[in-house]
């Protein structure tokens, strides 16, 4: 590849990473420039570990103030009280982040997800968000895949003991290792209000209960306008409603999404840290090879719970839409 | 979020984490955010720059200082009410013996290096506190669940040796650049600036015996008087040159292998070549700044430099090490996070495999094989701590039906990233967890004593301060308190044959083998056996009763120590080196060896599959709704590990 090599000081540092992914990857990676949205304990896993990598600038976007609650999974924020006064959450974490790797430029935006111009989705090359509503998520994937550039978009969310990811690379060309040769593969993603739309009939049978789900709070979510993550037991029989509708309209058994999983999804207001450093973890990652164009990335959807200890990739795209 | 059972038994628990580097810094956060109150962790190591790109925990400004302790100050930031205890203290320390593990729920290991977790494996089972075991190279990580009669013990399943050579491959008859790296680091570096008493095949003696060891050595000995220039280009002239030229008169070994080609420095350099410019390093007074790159403007540590530059960098790292570091010579080891010697190391390695006709490497990659430096990466450490929380959780809730093993895979494995797979059933011949009598054959009149201890009993057996008895007799015993005659006494011993000891050992006797520290005592039955096969079992005792390990000589599909060290290699390498940061030494096999050096090194977990090599498979066993993965191992003894049911 072309362009200026490593310094010294970059080579020291990264020393135990490049001998992984090597110095063109290491060399992507500087260059690279990363929007988050939504400051939450996943985040803060995946922000240190893109900083950590040695990106080239991270970007928090979050206004919201830190409450208790915000303090539960992320190890951003300090303890001391006195540095939250009139300062947004992104603001706070961004101040411990810029100390994890200070070859990496690290700056706290104001504004809201919601209203992102394109403009400024335009600056990044990977755009990452937590939290959001069903609307949102949809909207900023709908205006990063607008852009003439391509812009890496991924969603994450930690509910109970449960984690989604979901990744949009457009179209992506990637090398990855096989055997002993190094072979090319590209990759075509549909997005996310593509990806939802696949009719749940024709999706494979022993497809992760998450998706159907996490889907159907969402949908619940939506329609009573509230922020992700607002709910409570007392919600149950509303969403149990919507599951039947759901399922009827969908054609599947109301048995693929189990009450006690609708639950737990609806009492995890707070993420379990433990789910948090993985799903973080396998997000980070994800990120590095998206960047990098080193590795077969996640298409499209990753699941882990806690309950049963499976980390599952699921590939939910329309096989007719599909180039 | 966790239920009100599990925050009562996480809020109470009180649990000790040993090691506090790449997965530590991740498990000690984690364990911190989940609600854990009381945390002890252990780790005598001190940070390095290298160690900034994943443990979070730690800042350039720390460096040097106590891992253990600047973890614990730096998870108070975020959580200042908790408690933990920082040790900046080995593992191995007679502090940390059965009664403090005893205070523990459960015991975390984030460790990197065989010899410190068969040490925790072996109090922890004494304590009855159960364990989690962790590991992880590159994008590979592994997380299991020993508790004592319930499941198999860390040690249950010996792992593969470390990777070794035999002596003439890299005295003779090198193929790979690993084996010029070998020669280079553990022959030609401990030559001239190691321990002189140490035995060093570094001169061949040609079949001819053309050359005496008393005369030889000399030549690596500056003389009075003689410019350093001149002793450089002498050793060059005789290691590259002479001795080269000497093995080619053996034509016998050349007969069906390219005969490598003697290298003169004059060759490679003009005579009155100024060698780099030493005015410029000598400004600096730090001896960890000293580098011939620097002297010499070699900018690029990826850039492969070709045999004139190699020859200058190692004439001039030597010159440096004269004129620099003249206190260290004679008592120096090699060290990857030390700049000059693996300049030394990595020109020396070149010019030989010039030499012989193998393609020259970088310095950024002659390190990574002679540190075998292990990758590392921050995501995996993080995925790794997690899943060691949940079953740490699960153990306090004493939920055991539940706990698993944990694969993170780089590519999924039926769709799985993160695959667990239910624990193994205790090896009922386990020496450790189910105290089962060993066999040791062994030619008793012809072995000494000493090779006993150091290549059974410390290597194999993994004691560090063992007592040997046979009946009531004591016949060796180690540690600190020993006055001198019993010192004297048991010296005396070790270089006696084991049929010539005070209480002779011989076919149809035993002996048994303690260590109290470990308070593990093993007995070994003594079977005589004459002969033994040079290749297959270079110790000349074999000991069975145990499962063996897949030997790891030639074995493409197992471990390959620092043969994969560059690029995203990691993958093919799939008997997990349940290891981060491992700095497991490349060791040339020599009977002459110091063992315990070896006992130290690689470790591989061998409970992984590789779906690339056709020796494992997987057996999948599909349940109603939830499917869990049996995995077989590398040799068919391995597969003979049962479900847990």
């Amino acid at each position: 590849m072309d362009g200026e090599e490593l310094t010294e000081q970059e080579t020291a540092l990264y020393d135990r990473q490049i001998r992984v992914w090597g110095a063109d990857a290491q060399r992507r990676l500087s260059k690279a420039h990363v929007l988050i949205g939504g400051m939450k304990g996943t985040i803060a896993e995946v922000c240190k570990n893109i900083v950590l990598a040695g990106v080239g600038s991270v970007t928090l976007v979050d206004d919201s103030p830190v409450t208790e609650e915000s303090l539960n999974a992320n190890f951003l924020i300090p303890s001391d009280e006195t540095l939250y006064e009139g300062r947004s959450i992104a603001e706070v974490c961004c101040d411990s982040l810029k100390d994890f790797n200070p070859m990496v430029h690290v700056s706290a935006e104001k504004g809201d997800l919601s209203s992102l111009s394109t403009e400024i989705l335009e600056k990044f090359d990977v755009v990452i968000v937590s939290g959001c509503s069903l609307s949102t998520k949809k909207a900023i994937n709908g205006k990063c895949r607008k852009l003439s550039k391509r812009i890496a978009f991924y969603s994450v969310d930690c509910r109970d003991s449960c984690g989604e990811i979901f990744v949009d690379l457009q179209d992506h060309s990637c090398t990855k290792k096989q055997v002993n040769e190094t072979v090319e593969c590209r990759l075509q993603y549909p997005s996310f209000e593509e990806a939802i739309a696949v009719p749940w009939k024709i999706l494979p049978k022993r497809i992760s209960k998450l998706y159907f789900a996490t889907r159907v709070i969402e949908r619940f979510e939506e329609t009573e306008t509230r922020t992700s993550g607002e709910t409570s037991l007392a919600d149950l029989p509303n969403v149990l409603k919507l599951r039947k509708e759901l399922c009827e309209a969908q054609c599947i058994s109301e048995s693929q999404i189990p009450d006690s999983l609708l639950e737990r999804l609806l009492l995890g207001k707070l993420e379990f840290p433990p789910v948090c450093a993985i799903i973080g973890g396998i997000l980070g990652q994800e990120v590095i090879k998206a960047i990098s164009c080193k590795g077969e990335p996640i298409k499209n959807f990753f699941y882990f719970d806690a309950a049963d200890g499976k980390g599952l990739i699921e590939d939910i795209s329309n096989p007719n839409s599909a180039s | 979020m966790a239920s009100q059972q599990q925050l009562d038994a996480i809020k109470g628990a009180k649990v000790l984490m040993v090691g506090a580097g790449g997965i530590g810094c991740e498990l000690l956060k984690t364990l911190a955010l989940s609600g854990f109150q009381d945390i002890h962790i252990i780790d005598m190591d001190t940070i390095e720059v290298s160690n900034l790109n994943r443990q979070f925990l730690f800042r350039q400004s720390h460096v040097g200082q106590s891992k253990a302790k600047v973890a614990r100050d730096a998870v108070l930031k975020f959580r200042p009410h908790i408690n933990i205890t920082a040790h900046h203290d080995n593992i191995k320390s007679s502090d940390f013996d059965v009664d403090f593990f005893k205070k523990f729920d459960v015991v975390l290991n984030g460790l990197d290096n065989l010899d410190a977790r068969r040490h925790v494996n072996r109090i922890r089972l004494a304590a009855g506190v159960p364990l989690v075991e962790s590991g992880t190279t590159g994008f590979l990580g592994q997380v299991a669940v020993h508790v004592k009669d319930r499941t198999e013990c860390y040690e249950c399943y010996p792992k593969p040796a470390p990777k070794s050579y035999p002596v003439c491959t890299i005295t003779s008859t090198p193929s790979k650049f690993v084996h010029c790296i070998v020669w280079a680091k553990d022959l030609l570096f401990a030559k001239l600036f190691g321990d002189k008493n140490q035995e060093n095949d570094l001169n061949v003696r040609s079949s001819d015996g053309a050359s005496s060891s008393e005369h030889t050595d000399d030549i690596f000995e500056l003389r009075n008087d003689e410019d350093i220039d001149c002793y450089g280009r002498r050793i060059y002239d005789h290691v590259f040159g002479y001795n080269i030229e000497l093995a080619l008169s053996n034509d016998e070994t050349w007969k069906n292998r390219t005969r490598p080609k003697p290298i003169y420095s004059s060759d490679v350099l003009s005579n009155n070549q100024q060698n780099g410019n030493l005015d410029k390093s000598c400004s600096s007074s730090d001896v960890a700044l000293v580098s011939t790159m620097a002297t010499l403007g070699l900018k690029n540590p990826q850039e492969v430099w070709n045999l004139a530059e190699n020859s200058k960098v190692l004439l001039e790292a030597l010159k440096l090490f004269f004129m620099k570091r003249q206190k260290e010579i004679g008592s120096l080891t090699f060290d990857k996070d030390d700049q000059l010697a693996v300049e030394f190391v990595t020109a020396a390695a070149n010019i030989r495999a010039a030499s012989f006709g193998i393609p020259l490497h970088s310095l950024f990659e002659a390190k990574g094989i002679a540190g075998n430096i292990v990758h590392a990466v921050a995501t995996t450490n993080a995925v790794v701590a997690g899943l060691i929380v949940i079953e740490a959780i699960k153990l306090l809730n004493k939920d055991l039906e539940n706990v698993r093993m944990t694969f993170c895979n780089e590519h999924p494995k039926r769709k799985m990233l993160l695959m667990p797979v239910e624990p193994f059933e205790p090896n009922k011949t386990c020496f450790v967890c189910s105290k089962t009598p060993l066999t040791l054959e062994v030619n008793a009149p012809h072995t000494k004593f000493r090779d006993f201890i150091e290549k059974v009993v410390r290597a194999k057996l993994g004691m560090n301060l063992p007592t040997v008895m046979k009946g009531h007799f004591l016949l060796y015993e180690d540690g600190n308190d020993l006055d001198e005659d019993e010192r004297q006494k048991y010296e005396a011993n070790l270089e006696k044959v084991l049929s010539k000891l005070p209480s002779p050992v011989i076919g149809g006797t035993s002996i048994v083998v303690e260590d109290l520290n470990q308070t593990l005592s093993c007995e070994i039955n003594i079977k005589q056996r004459e002969e033994f096969d040079e290749e297959k079992e270079p110790e000349g005792m074999v000991l069975i009763g145990w499962l063996q390990a897949p030997t790891d000589t030639e074995n493409k599909a197992s471990v390959q120590n620092g043969e994969s060290t560059s690029g995203a290699g990691t993958d093919q390498v799939m008997p997990l080196e349940i290891a981060e940061d491992e700095e497991a030494e490349v060791n040339a096999v020599s009977k002459k060896r110091n063992f315990s050096e070896i006992s130290n090194s690689s470790v591989s977990h061998p409970l992984t599959g590789n779906d690339k090599t056709s020796k494992n498979k997987e057996v999948i066993l599909e349940d109603e709704g939830d499917d869990l993965i049996v995995l077989d191992h590398l040799n068919s003894e391995m597969a003979k590990k049962k479900r847990l049911v």
